[in-house]
């Protein structure tokens, strides 16, 4: 890194350190930003690519990703905490959004909302036991036409009512059971 | 440099031109299902799936699967268009993979389309021929009377409806091509021939001619072609539809989203190939100024003079950027447009990097939205790899990059110094104004920011001029707005009509009136940043003036129609709720003042107002709109600010009476069960979360009120109405 002080610089070891957290596709994005113009403004794309691989963002990424980009750790938790979109927290496998914008409440979101509190035993913000589901709520996701809507992972639900909630997270059960299936048979032995 | 601008342009719509017609669709059966986030929603994959599968296995290869993307009729999809050569297009409402299978067999095997589905149809056989005659009151055409001479003169000929049928339609935005001359259009389907008629002799000659002998009669044609041709020859016999006239949304559900060809085709990039022809700034400002476009994010600002102002700036390192950080809640029309049309948006962006002399653009748009955000990239990367954008575009030697910043989740970004600080890298906190962007945006270079809509409408006006967009709209605004439209409202969905329509006709002709049959209570529009529009104001104008003396605002284009059964003071709430979450935080007006407007709307749904707190609610909110930094926190208290004014007797019900009059407030209201209605099925009792409902069988049931948690469960599930709620 720097020519002047090889005594005490340790940023080769500690650089080392920082690149093994984070995934290649993440360090080659930095590496393209760092002698570009402007880089810093990179730091919202890089953190939505580490929670794209991590799901989430936890306090080593942020402190890789500063690091890595040179910019003041600070910044970056200032940032992450800024934005709704990115989760401090791990979640679940999958992501429940469940729409408040004003179509969906005025159809009645709240109560399927209700009930999926209900269904599932946690509140908005938390994670099942089972580390499958994850609840928030979320801002309107354009879809007002289907209101009242739920949005489990990239897939959009909608309308439904509150009875329809068992079946729709049966549904997602099962396929959890499935993909858990799926990788212990791939597993070797 | 190797080509003209014109040149290239040549061959780029020649190669289009080459495509298409390798491709032979004219005279292969389409059909077209819709792509983009609702319809995917909606299923509109696994119909696509369905129809390859029963494409593979009938071996037929004149039919041919057509992606486009979302029309805008949200309720009834996923939708699916079957064009058959010489016949009207069908479309068919909420397919699913059964229907897919009537609709291959029936319709596209054995010629008889299915008529229980097809969108909003009657049941009535379909007609051959269909003669749609243009009714804009703008121009104040004589289309009605021409259409009903039109319909008598097919009676005496005695031509039956289900040979020729005779419609009405909305504006084509044909009339400014006529130099506003009071003329009739009429659009002759299938053969997508546009008629300009004004006598009888004319109709004579439309039915003895193209009726009767089948051919074009040249005589009446008229001299050019709307722009949304397309969009209504495919559309042109759905009520929803026709009754729009859509410049924005020409392309939507009408070209493939992902091919550069078919939009190419469709006059795409001619606007920009003029402006890189002339190479005249001014002539573009110029032309947007007569058009008197105004910024479709919802602020108004004149569209030609912020480029003006961008452009004589001494600093040279300019910036545009494409505001796509749609965070109002209800509010889905620029995700629709980057998702069915990114080439449109891409060329308007090209067209004001190239007015205000920007080097490079920036599409700002929210992480919520990936398909959108996967549709811009791809139109990007198609656009560079043919000389549409990066270095000498067109061969002009103009050079222009775009690159796409996402959001992450803060509606205060959709604020422009907001905007400006997130794709910085920044926290999204908005900055004082003056310096506009204009003067210092985005690195501290004069930045020009515009909402998708208003890029959307860039090349329209270009390709049409600025004259024929003003005579669209209103004296102040000119063209059209695209509303979504949501709530209580039978068909929900994107409309785009001209400035100065009303507001019951959006609702009630266009939207089909409030759902379940209830009454109409209040129209809101702008989102949080908006206010309440009552019923009795609803023949209203909507343009920016009238809306923001109403205590609304346009805001961008949000519109939810409320029903009997909203209540006002609820409603207000929630956006409270809303802006005062989304608040950044940065000043205290906003901060706290959001802070303590929601706490006493709480209170006063929770029944435990008091008489002082409407007059608080007053004083803080106007506070809180004086003093704010941004403009989040000068438009968060508009919804309770109209809300008193428009429904201060609902307020007043909920303080003094401590009653909800649309019963909606939980603590204000309570179950009871009605001992002459009830018979004692017990369902009620079995559907309580709390276990508070007793009776024995075939006796009347009683609701312990101390236990009941207010949920309504009984009342959803009662099938003799013996529950009710006061």
């Amino acid at each position: 890194m720097s020519d002047c002080c090889h005594g005490t610089d340790n940023w080769e070891e500690l650089e080392r350190g920082y690149r093994a957290m984070l995934p290649a596709d993440v360090l080659a994005f930095i590496d393209a930003n760092r002698a570009k113009e402007h880089s810093e403004s990179m730091l919202i794309a890089t953190l939505h690519m580490v929670q794209g691989h991590f799901g989430h963002l936890g306090p080593g990424h942020l402190e890789a990703v500063a690091q890595l980009m040179q910019v003041p750790l600070a910044k970056v938790t200032g940032v992450a905490t800024f934005y709704h979109y990115f989760r401090l927290q791990p979640r679940g496998r999958y992501l429940i959004n469940v729409c408040l914008g004003t179509a969906c409440y005025v159809k009645g979101a709240e109560k399927v909302a209700q009930k999926l509190t209900e269904e599932l035993g946690i509140h908005f913000g938390e994670t099942s036991k089972d580390g499958i589901f994850s609840l928030e709520s979320t801002r309107c996701v354009g879809t007002c036409g289907l209101a009242p809507v739920v949005m489990i992972g990239d897939e959009v639900h909608g309308p439904l009512s509150p009875s329809q909630i068992p079946t729709l997270l049966e549904g997602y059960l099962a396929r959890a059971a499935e993909d858990m299936m799926a990788n212990s048979a791939s597993e070797p032995k | 440099m190797s080509l003209s601008a014109p040149d290239f342009y040549r061959s780029l719509a020649d190669r289009a031109a080459a495509t298409l017609a390798d491709r032979d669709l004219d005279r292969k059966i389409l059909i077209q299902v819709g792509s983009a986030t609702c319809e995917h929603a909606a299923g509109s994959q696994a119909v696509a799936e369905e129809f390859a599968r029963h494409l593979r296995a009938s071996g037929r290869n004149d039919i041919v699967i057509h992606r486009t993307g979302c029309t805008g009729r949200c309720s009834r999809e996923p939708i699916v268009g079957i064009q058959v050569p010489g016949q009207i297009p069908v479309k068919y409402e909420r397919v699913n993979r059964d229907l897919v299978h009537r609709i291959f067999t029936e319709h596209i095997q054995s010629q008889t389309p299915v008529l229980k589905h097809i969108l909003d149809h009657t049941g009535e056989a379909l007609p051959e021929r269909e003669f749609m005659f243009c009714e804009g009151s703008r121009c104040k055409g004589p289309g009605a009377g021409l259409r009903e001479r039109f319909q008598a003169l097919l009676e005496t000929r005695g031509i039956a409806p289900q040979k020729v049928r005779a419609a009405a339609a909305s504006c084509f935005g044909a009339c400014g091509l006529s130099e506003g001359a009071p003329a009739a259009f009429v659009l002759a389907r299938p053969e997508k021939v546009l008629y300009q008629v004004a006598t009888e002799e004319d109709l004579v000659a439309l039915i003895e001619g193209h009726v009767l002998e089948g051919r074009v009669v040249e005589r009446l044609k008229a001299k050019q072609e709307p722009i949304a041709l397309e969009f209504l020859e495919r559309y042109g016999d759905v009520a929803f539809f026709n009754r729009q006239s859509r410049i924005a949304l020409r392309n939507a559900g009408v070209v493939d989203p992902e091919s550069l060809e078919e939009y190419v085709a469709y006059d795409g990039f001619k606007a920009l190939a003029e402006v890189l022809t002339r190479q005249d700034p001014d002539w573009v400002i110029s032309e947007l100024t007569k058009a008197r476009l105004r910024g479709r994010g919802g602020g108004g600002f004149t569209t030609g003079a912020k480029w003006a102002m961008a452009r004589k700036q001494a600093d040279a390192t300019r910036y545009i950027i494409c505001n796509g950080d749609e965070g109002d809640p209800g509010a889905f029309m620029d995700r629709s447009m980057l998702e069915s049309d990114p080439f449109n948006i891409v060329e308007g962006m090209i067209i004001g990097g190239h007015s205000i002399g920007a080097q490079k653009g920036f599409f700002y748009i929210r992480a919520e939205y990936p398909l959108a955000i996967k549709r811009i990239q791809m139109a990007i990367d198609i656009c560079k790899q043919n000389g549409l954008l990066g270095a000498d575009i067109m061969g002009s030697g103009f050079d222009f990059d775009l690159e796409i910043r996402l959001g992450a989740g803060a509606f205060v970004c959709g604020e422009e110094t907001a905007l400006i600080r997130s794709i910085e890298g920044e926290r999204g906190q908005p900055k004082v104004r003056p310096p506009y962007p204009t003067d210092r945006g985005l690195w501290g270079h004069p930045t020009v920011i515009n909402n998708v809509e208003t890029f959307a409408n860039i090349s329209a006006i270009l390709r049409f001029s600025g004259g024929w967009y003003a005579r669209i709209g209103t004296e102040k605004s000119g063209g059209t707005k695209v509303f979504a439209l949501a709530g209580k409202v039978k068909h929900t969905g994107l409309v785009e009509v001209p400035l100065g329509t009303t507001l019951s006709r959006v609702v009630n002709e266009i939207g089909g009136g409030v759902s379940g049959g209830k009454a109409l209570k209040a129209i809101q529009t702008g989102g949080p940043a908006g206010g309440f529009i009552p019923a009795s104001m609803q023949d209203m104008e909507v343009d920016f003036e009238p809306l923001q003396k109403a205590g609304s605002i346009m805001g961008s284009g949000g519109m939810i129609v409320l029903s009997e059964d909203d209540c006002m003071v609820d409603i207000a709430k929630f956006y409270m709720a809303f802006s005062q979450e989304e608040s950044c935080g940065k000043c205290t007006p906003c901060r706290e003042g959001t802070t303590r407007i929601l706490e006493i709307l709480e209170r006063i749904t929770q029944g435990e107002g008091v008489p002082e707190d409407m007059d608080k609610l007053h004083r803080l909110s106007r506070l809180c709109q004086r003093t704010s930094l941004c403009g989040l926190g000068r438009a968060a208290p508009n919804p309770v600010l109209s809300s008193l004014k428009h429904f201060r007797d609902e307020f007043e019900a909920h303080i003094h009476d401590k009653h909800c009059p649309a019963k909606k407030c939980v603590a204000l209201i309570r179950y009871e069960i009605n001992a002459e209605k009830c018979i004692g099925c017990t369902i009620c009792a079995r559907n309580c979360p709390v276990e508070c409902i007793s009776g024995a069988r075939k006796e009347a049931h009683v609701i312990n009120q101390d236990a009941c948690i207010k949920c309504g469960n009984c009342f959803d599930v009662c099938k003799f109405t013996a529950i009710d709620r006061v």
